[in-house]
C-alpha cells in the first residue's frame, strides 16, 4: 500500500485535515494546532484513556469519545467546542477536583500546574461536592523527588513512565476505588537514573522536585537554554534562573538528541554550582600561604611561573590536562597556548592508559550513527560498558531497540543490571575480555591469515557463547558494536578497539565509540591531544599522553577543571605528579584540600550555567549555549582566562572578542582539513607491545575501579541530593564468594586494599557479579582514593 | 533466593497454573498464585512472600502488591484465624443485617476490620451483596455461605471456630 492510500481525510471543528488511517485524534488534533485538554495522554507514553478530559465529540457517535484512543477514519467529523464536549470537560473537571486540594498558593507546581491551566480554561467555577475530601500519605521517594499525594488525579503518567522508559516499574497504583493510590507500597528510594522525569510528566503537583521545593514561584523564574554537561548525549536543557542563580534544570525538547528526557545527573548537577568549596577569587601561593589577588597579578604569577620552567626546563618540562567535559573553545585555547610555548602534552583523556592506536583514530572517535539510528538497531554488542549508568539516554534509546525486539549482548567486567533483557552477557577479567573478544573475531573469520597481526591467536578456538554473538552480528540487519567508558579506560583499550574494529569489518556492523565526558568528541577536533593539533593534523613527534605526563611526572602543570588525584587512570601517581612538580597553575571552579597542597596558582573559572562554548556529543552535534547566570565573585570563563595568559605570554593570535570567534576559526580548520584521518572510525591495526604493568604480588588480582555515575567529573561530585542517592557509590570492596573463601573474609568484615603501597581499609561485600580474581572498588569516591590504577593489580588481604 | 520461601506444594499450584497460559504471559497465573501463598501463610500475604511470587513469576514486585491490594480477597495484614463477612447490601439488610453486624462486634468486642485479641477471628468487612438474597440475612464466614442468620444461630457458629 502506498502512503496516499493509507492518508484519510477528517474534519475537526470544521477544518478538513489529512490524517493517517489509525493515528490518534489527539496527535492529529495536536499536529494542527486545536487544542484538546488532557492529563494522562503523553505523546511518549503508552495510551491508558483514564482521565477522560479529552473528550470530544464525534459525529454518528452517540457519546463523547476520549480522544487519546479514538483512532482516526476516513470521513470522521470531530467537535472539540461543542455543547457535548464542553459539558463533558466541565464534568470530568468537577470529578477531578472532588479530592484536590485547593493548596495552589503553597503549591510548587503552581503557575505551571496542568491542572490549574485546564481547570481554568474548560472547568466550571463552582464545586457541588460538600463531602469531605480524602487525604493520601506522602511518599518519600528519596532525595531527589517530593511527593504530595494529596494532589495526585492518578492519571498514572509516573507509572508508566516507569515500566515504558525508565524499564523499572517502581510506582503502582495501590489500591481500588476512592483509597487507590500510587506509591511503591513498601517505603522505598527510587533507583532510576531518570527518575527526576516524572516531575515532569506529573501534571499536578503531586510529585516535585525535592531540591528546588519552596525556593522560587514559577512566575519569578527566567528560562535560559543550555547544554547538559555530563555525558556524551548533551541533553538539551532549560536552566530555570532567580535572582542570578539556577534554581533547577529541566529537560528542552530535541527529538534528535533527548527526546523529552533528561537523566537524574544532568537535571541536579547544578547544585554543585553552589558548594561551599567554590572559588571565588584567584590566587596565589607565597611562601606556603594562600592569598586572594586580582586576576592581572594571578596571570602574570601565572606567565611568568610557565615561562620559568620553559626557560630552565624546555617546553616539554610543561604538562597540561583538561577535563574531558571542557567546551570545545577551551580546549582549542588550551592547545594553542601549549603549543605556542613549544609543549606538546596536552591531553583530556585522563582515565585512559594505552595510546597505542592514536595515531590511527579517526577525526573524534564517536558513535558512528545518530541516536535515532541507534534506537533501530537489530543487535548490539556492549563492550565494557555499564551503559545504564553512564550514558543514561544512549542507554534508553537502545531500550528503544530492544523494545522493538533487538538482540543485546555484553562483554564487561561486572554482570552490570541493565533494564532491558540482554540475550547473552560474558562477564570476565579484564585480561579476558581481550580473549573473548578475539574469540568472536576468530568466530567470524576463522582461517584469516592475517588475522594475527592484529592480535588474535591462530590457536584460539570461540567459544559457544563467542560463536552465538559472532553469528548474531553476522546476520543482523543493523548490528552495532559499541566501545564503552570501561573499553576506554582498559589497560588494554587499543587492543580491545582493534579487535572490535575487526568483528566490525567481518560482520558489516557499525563500530562506535561513547565519547568521555561530555566534549570527548570536542576535545579531539579541537586538538587537546598530545599528538595532534586542530582538526586532526597528525604531528610528526607527539607530545606525551596523559598517562605518561602522570607517571614520568612534568616540572609544571596546567590543569583546566580536573582534580588530577580523582579524575585520572591513577589517583596516586597523579598526586604525586602534582606535588612533585614545580609549579602547578589550576584553572578550577573548586578550592580543594589537595589542590592547595600542590597548586601554586588557582584561576577560578565557570562552570556549565555560567559559561559559554560548544560541546560536540557522541553523534558529532556542535551545540552551542551561552550563559545563563554571572558566575560567582571574580570566576571568569576559563577561554578568557586563556586569551589573556596567551597574550601576557607574548602569543599571536588570541584576539578573540567573544567564544563564537574561536569556535568559528576551528570550523574553518575543521572544513579546511584534508588529513587520512578523517576516516569515520578505528580500523584493525597492528598494535606495538604494550610495557606489562609491573607487579611483584602473587595474589595476581586485579581490581575493577569504575567510575560511579555521580562521580564523574567535579560538579556531579558537588552535587549534595544526587550524593544521597543509591548509585552515589559505596566505598566498599566487592568480592565473589570464591575469592572470599580463598581469601578467608566474610561478608561484612573489613579488609585491606593495597596498591602501589597504598592501603585502604574497607568493608567487604560479597558479590557473585564480580569475576573471580577480581576486586570491584570503585574509582572517584573518597573512599579510594589515592589507590593506583583503576583496573591494575591490587592485593586483598584481612 | 527469594523464591526459595514459596513452599513445594505452592510452586506445584503455581505452576500448574502458568502452563494454563501462554508462556509468555506467566501474569496470568499471579491471582491464582497469591490466593495459594495466602492459604499457606496464615490468611495474609507477607512483602517477601509477594517478593518471591514476584521473582518466581518474572513481575517487578509492585505488580504484585497492586494485585494484592486491588483484591479484597487478599490481605497484605495479619489477620485472625478465621475471616468472617456480613453483607449490608439491600436484602440483607431489609431482613436486619445491620442488627446482625451489631451482634457479632458485641460478641467478639472488635469492630469491622479488626482481628480478635486472641487472633482467633478477623472480622473482615461489611460486604456488598454475595448472591444469596434468598437465604438473607447472611455472612461468609472462610468462604462458606450462613444463611437465616438470627443472634442465636451466630453465637454458635463463631463458637465452634477453632
Amino acid at each position: 500500500m502506498s502512503d496516499q492510500q493509507q492518508l484519510v481525510t477528517i474534519e475537526i471543528d470544521g477544518i478538513p485535515l489529512q490524517a493517517e488511517r489509525g493515528a490518534p485524534l489527539i496527535d492529529v488534533a495536536d499536529a494542527a494546532g486545536i487544542t484538546i485538554p488532557r492529563f494522562c495522554y503523553h505523546k511518549k507514553l503508552s495510551v491508558a484513556a483514564n482521565c477522560r478530559m479529552c473528550l470530544v465529540e464525534v459525529e454518528r457517535v452517540p457519546k463523547p469519545l476520549p480522544a487519546c484512543s479514538t483512532p482516526v477514519n476516513d470521513g470522521m467529523r470531530v467537535h472539540t467546542r461543542s455543547p457535548m464536549v464542553l459539558a463533558a470537560q466541565k464534568a470530568v473537571m468537577e470529578f477531578l477536583l472532588i479530592n484536590h486540594p485547593l493548596d495552589c498558593p503553597i503549591c510548587d507546581q503552581g503557575g505551571e500546574c496542568e491542572l490549574q491551566d485546564v481547570s481554568m480554561a474548560f472547568g466550571g467555577d463552582v464545586s457541588r461536592f460538600r463531602e469531605r475530601k480524602r487525604v493520601v500519605r506522602n511518599k518519600n521517594l528519596g532525595p531527589l523527588v517530593a511527593t504530595d499525594m494529596t494532589r495526585c488525579i492518578h492519571c498514572t503518567r509516573c507509572v508508566r513512565f516507569g515500566e515504558e522508559i525508565a524499564g523499572e516499574r517502581e510506582l503502582g497504583l495501590i489500591g481500588r476505588g476512592e483509597n487507590a493510590e500510587i506509591g511503591t507500597f513498601i517505603e522505598k528510594t527510587l533507583t532510576s537514573e531518570l527518575s527526576g522525569n516524572i516531575i515532569d510528566l506529573c501534571p499536578v503537583g503531586a510529585l516535585t522536585s525535592k531540591p528546588f521545593r519552596y525556593l522560587a514561584r514559577t512566575w519569578e523564574i527566567q528560562q535560559f537554554p543550555g547544554v547538559a554537561p555530563h555525558d556524551a548525549v548533551g541533553s538539551n536543557i532549560y536552566i530555570h534562573v532567580k535572582g542570578d542563580r539556577v534554581m533547577r534544570v529541566v529537560p528542552r525538547e530535541n527529538e534528535a538528541v533527548n527526546e523529552v528526557w533528561i537523566s537524574d545527573r544532568d537535571r541536579f548537577s547544578y547544585q554543585g554550582l553552589y558548594s561551599e568549596d567554590r572559588l571565588q577569587a584567584p590566587m596565589i601561593k607565597q611562601e606556603g600561604r594562600w592569598q586572594s589577588v586580582d586576576w592581572e597579578t594571578a596571570l602574570i604569577a601565572a606567565a611568568a611561573g610557565l615561562q620559568h620552567v620553559v626557560q630552565n626546563d624546555g617546553p616539554d618540562a610543561i604538562g597540561a590536562l583538561a577535563s574531558p567535559s571542557a567546551t570545545l573553545e577551551e580546549f582549542y585555547l588550551l592547545q594553542k597556548v601549549a603549543r605556542g610555548l613549544g609543549c606538546h602534552n596536552v591531553d583530556h583523556r585522563l582515565l585512559a592508559q594505552d595510546f597505542r592506536d592514536q595515531a590511527h583514530a579517526p577525526l573524534f572517535p564517536w558513535l558512528g550513527q545518530s541516536l535515532a539510528e541507534l534506537g533501530k538497531a537489530d543487535v548490539i554488542l556492549l563492550v565494557g560498558s555499564n551503559c545504564r549508568k553512564e550514558q543514561p539516554l544512549i542507554n534508553h534509546r537502545i531500550r528503544q531497540a530492544v523494545r522493538r525486539g533487538a538482540r543485546i549482548f555484553v562483554l564487561n567486567p561486572i554482570d552490570y543490571p541493565f533494564n532491558y533483557p540482554l540475550t547473552k552477557r560474558l562477564i570476565a577479567n579484564p585480561k579476558e575480555m581481550i580473549t573473548h573478544l578475539a574469540g568472536i573475531a576468530k568466530a567470524l573469520n576463522p582461517k584469516d591469515p592475517s588475522a594475527e597481526a592484529i592480535g588474535i591467536p591462530p590457536n584460539a578456538s570461540p567459544k559457544e557463547v563467542e560463536r552465538e554473538i559472532a553469528e548474531a552480528l553476522r546476520t543482523g540487519a543493523r548490528c552495532v558494536i559499541l566501545l564503552g567508558d570501561i573499553a576506554t579506560a582498559h589497560p588494554q583499550a587499543a587492543h580491545l578497539r582493534t579487535l572490535s574494529a575487526y568483528i566490525a569489518d567481518h560482520s558489516e556492523s557499525t563500530l562506535g565509540t561513547l565519547t568521555m565526558g561530555t566534549n570527548g568528541a570536542g576535545a579531539w577536533i579541537a586538538g587537546a591531544l598530545p599528538h595532534r593539533k586542530a582538526a586532526g593534523q597528525n604531528l610528526e613527534t607527539p607530545g606525551l599522553d596523559a598517562d605518561t605526563m602522570i607517571a614520568q611526572g612534568r616540572k609544571g602543570y596546567v590543569l583546566l577543571g580536573v582534580e588530577p588525584e580523582i579524575d585520572c587512570a591513577n589517583s596516586h601517581l597523579a598526586a604525586e605528579a602534582m606535588i612533585n612538580a614545580e609549579f602547578v597553575v589550576s584553572l578550577t571552579a573548586y578550592r580543594t584540600r589537595p589542590m592547595e597542597d600542590y597548586a601554586d596558582i588557582l584561576l577560578p573559572i565557570a562552570l556549565f550555567a555560567e559559561n559559554t562554548g560548544t560541546f560536540v556529543n557522541a553523534a558529532g552535534s556542535w551545540q552551542s549555549f551561552a550563559s545563563a547566570v554571572t558566575p560567582p565573585g571574580e570566576t571568569r570563563p576559563a577561554w578568557k582566562i586563556l586569551r589573556v595568559l596567551a597574550n601576557l605570554l607574548d602569543l599571536n593570535g588570541f584576539d578573540y572578542m567573544d567564544a563564537t570567534q574561536i569556535r568559528d576559526e576551528l570550523q574553518v580548520l575543521v572544513q579546511n582539513a584534508d588529513s587520512p584521518e578523517k576516516k569515520d572510525r578505528w580500523r584493525p591495526e597492528k598494535l606495538g607491545e604494550k610495557v606489562a604493568e609491573k607487579t611483584n604480588d602473587k595474589q595476581q588480582l586485579t581490581r575493577i575501579g569504575d567510575m560511579p555515575i555521580h562521580a564523574v567529573d567535579p560538579l556531579v561530585r558537588r552535587a549534595a541530593s544526587l550524593q544521597k542517592t543509591p548509585d552515589a557509590g559505596e566505598g566498599v570492596i566487592r568480592i565473589n564468594s570464591k575469592l572470599a573463601g580463598l581469601l578467608g573474609i566474610w561478608e561484612g568484615e573489613s579488609a585491606s586494599a593495597v596498591q602501589d603501597g597504598i592501603e585502604k581499609t574497607l568493608p567487604v561485600v560479597i558479590d557473585e557479579r564480580v569475576p573471580d580474581q577480581c576486586a570491584w572498588l570503585p574509582a572517584g569516591i573518597p573512599s579510594s582514593m589515592g589507590l593506583g590504577l583503576r583496573f591494575g593489580s591490587i592485593e586483598i588481604s584481612r | 533466593m527469594p523464591e526459595n520461601i514459596l513452599s513445594e506444594h505452592a510452586q506445584a499450584e503455581i505452576d500448574r497454573w502458568i502452563a494454563k497460559y501462554p508462556p509468555e504471559q506467566k501474569r496470568s497465573a499471579l491471582l491464582a498464585a497469591l490466593r495459594e501463598v495466602q492459604h499457606e501463610n496464615h490468611g495474609y500475604l507477607t512483602v517477601e512472600s509477594m517478593d518471591a511470587v514476584a521473582a518466581y513469576l518474572d513481575l517487578p514486585p509492585i505488580a504484585v502488591y497492586e494485585v494484592a491490594s486491588f483484591y479484597s480477597m487478599l490481605e497484605t495484614e495479619p489477620v485472625g484465624r478465621h475471616s468472617v463477612s456480613v453483607c449490608t447490601n439491600i436484602s440483607c439488610l431489609l431482613r436486619g443485617a445491620e442488627e446482625i453486624v451489631e451482634h457479632v462486634e458485641k460478641k467478639l468486642g472488635v469492630k469491622t476490620g479488626e482481628t480478635t485479641l486472641d487472633g482467633r477471628i478477623f472480622l473482615k468487612r461489611e460486604e456488598e451483596c454475595l448472591a444469596a438474597c434468598c437465604g438473607a440475612p447472611m455472612m461468609m464466614v472462610d468462604h462458606k455461605y450462613h444463611e437465616d442468620l438470627t443472634p442465636e444461630k451466630i453465637d454458635e457458629i463463631l463458637e465452634n471456630l477453632a
